[in-house]
């Protein structure tokens, strides 16, 4: 039972990643990663959200009827979404400066959504709640990897320490075109990785 | 637990207690962040002001008064002084001319209008190229430089509007915008000495005095 349990989180990280494999939720993946911190925030953020909507959509799954479920489940999670907003803007300004209007369009993004839909509404609680734990971590390492990678070739940093002298970088990374190439890049790795093992 | 019919009551039923509850949630965290929402932007503006003008004992924040640029805008200036002596302002500042849209700065000003230091506020440039302005003006390299420069004096504007001022590399709309900031914050700031007499100071009357002396 319990290897169960842990396997719902691993699915999450690894066999349903939602970059790599779901390929859900890229346009915050394509824009906020232009640091390993922002990437990190985001990834954070988007955990946050998808923990608490997937715990309290499994609660009331049953108390929803079936035709106004959509609404329901937006409801929620557009109340976990603005919680969090004003909570980064108390305690984490500046982050919350950089990811910008990111964070309230975390409403829209697709995996917490398709999350609630495919898993939280016909799980029991505790599963549903690890299995945002795992989609969110999951959501975390891919945009903290990518952020790693962009900031790395783009800045010459990394989490804002210099590695190789600016000069050195590639602007292109930073830009949208280097998220582009760098996500490809990740993907085709990530498949291979996927189709040995 | 079988799920609820869909049955028109349920489904008005169901959805007014799930927005009552987001609502009661939602105000209770408002509640709750308001206080710190509101010194977290105070602590910003603090740190901001305390960066372009240091070393003040007085409260600028609480001592804020409002000066009205050329174009009718309200900029906000924040007095610093050292034991009651006027070091100089700290003037938030902008322009709309950036790159992408509104760049803001915090510009420190010595009581005789020379620029002491600056800080970017606010700022959506292109990544690499216009975000270098953050510290390209005040490093100290050829002619980028605007720190001790008096805009009364010196043309503080970009080289190839024929000023003193190199602009950044690859973001000549960047610099212009933020050279714009800066002299509306500077314009204010000396229309506002010309007219209120309690923070004139010696610096500015020997100034006029200088002027009067010209005419």
């Amino acid at each position: 039972m319990k290897k169960n349990k842990f396997s719902i989180v691993l699915n999450g990280l690894i066999a349903e990643n939602p970059i790599f494999v779901l390929m859900l939720g890229m346009c915050p993946t394509l824009a906020t990663t232009t640091s390993a911190v922002n990437g990190l925030g985001m990834g954070l953020a988007t955990t946050f959200v998808l923990i608490f909507s997937n715990l309290v959509i499994s609660l009331i799954k049953n108390l929803v009827p079936e035709n106004v479920r959509i609404p329901s489940y937006i409801v929620v999670i557009a109340t976990f979404v603005t919680i969090l907003d004003m909570l980064m803007q108390a305690y984490f300004p500046s982050l919350h400066e950089s990811l910008g209007l990111f964070i309230p369009l975390i409403v829209v993004n697709c995996i917490v959504l398709g999350r609630a839909e495919s898993f939280a509404s016909k799980n029991k609680v505790f599963d549903s709640a690890l299995d945002g734990i795992g989609i969110g971590l999951g959501f975390t390492f891919a945009l903290g990897l990518l952020g790693m990678i962009r900031e790395l070739l783009g800045a010459g940093t990394l989490f804002g320490f210099r590695i190789f002298p600016e000069d050195y970088g590639m602007l292109m990374f930073i830009l949208a075109p280097g998220a582009f190439i760098s996500l490809a890049y990740l993907i085709a790795i990530v498949n291979r990785i996927r189709k040995v093992s | 637990m079988k799920k609820l019919k869909s049955s028109f009551k349920n489904m008005v039923l169901v959805l007014a207690c799930i927005t009552i509850v987001a609502a009661l949630a939602l105000g209770w965290v408002n509640e709750l962040t308001s206080e710190p929402i509101r010194l977290a932007a105070i602590a910003k503006q603090e740190q901001a002001i305390r960066m372009v003008s240091p070393g003040f004992d007085n409260e600028p924040v609480q001592e804020q008064y409002e000066l009205t640029d050329y174009e009718g805008n309200i900029l906000t200036c924040f007095p610093i002084k050292k034991q009651g002596k006027l070091l100089g302002v700290a003037i938030e500042t902008f322009s709309m001319k950036g790159f992408n849209g509104e760049v803001r700065l915090m510009l420190g000003l010595k009581p005789d209008g020379i620029i002491n230091n600056y800080e970017v506020l606010k700022q959506t440039e292109t990544p690499g190229l216009g975000t270098q302005m953050t510290y390209w003006f005040k490093t100290d390299k050829n002619n980028q430089s605007i720190l001790n420069k008096d805009p009364g004096k010196e043309k503080v504007w970009v080289a190839k509007d024929g000023g003193d001022i190199d602009a950044i590399t690859a973001a000549t709309i960047t610099s212009r915008a933020f050279l714009d900031a800066v002299d509306r914050a500077y314009r204010a700031y000396m229309e506002h000495c010309g007219n209120v007499v309690d923070i004139v100071t010696t610096a500015t009357i020997e100034e006029k005095e200088a002027q009067n002396e010209e005419e």
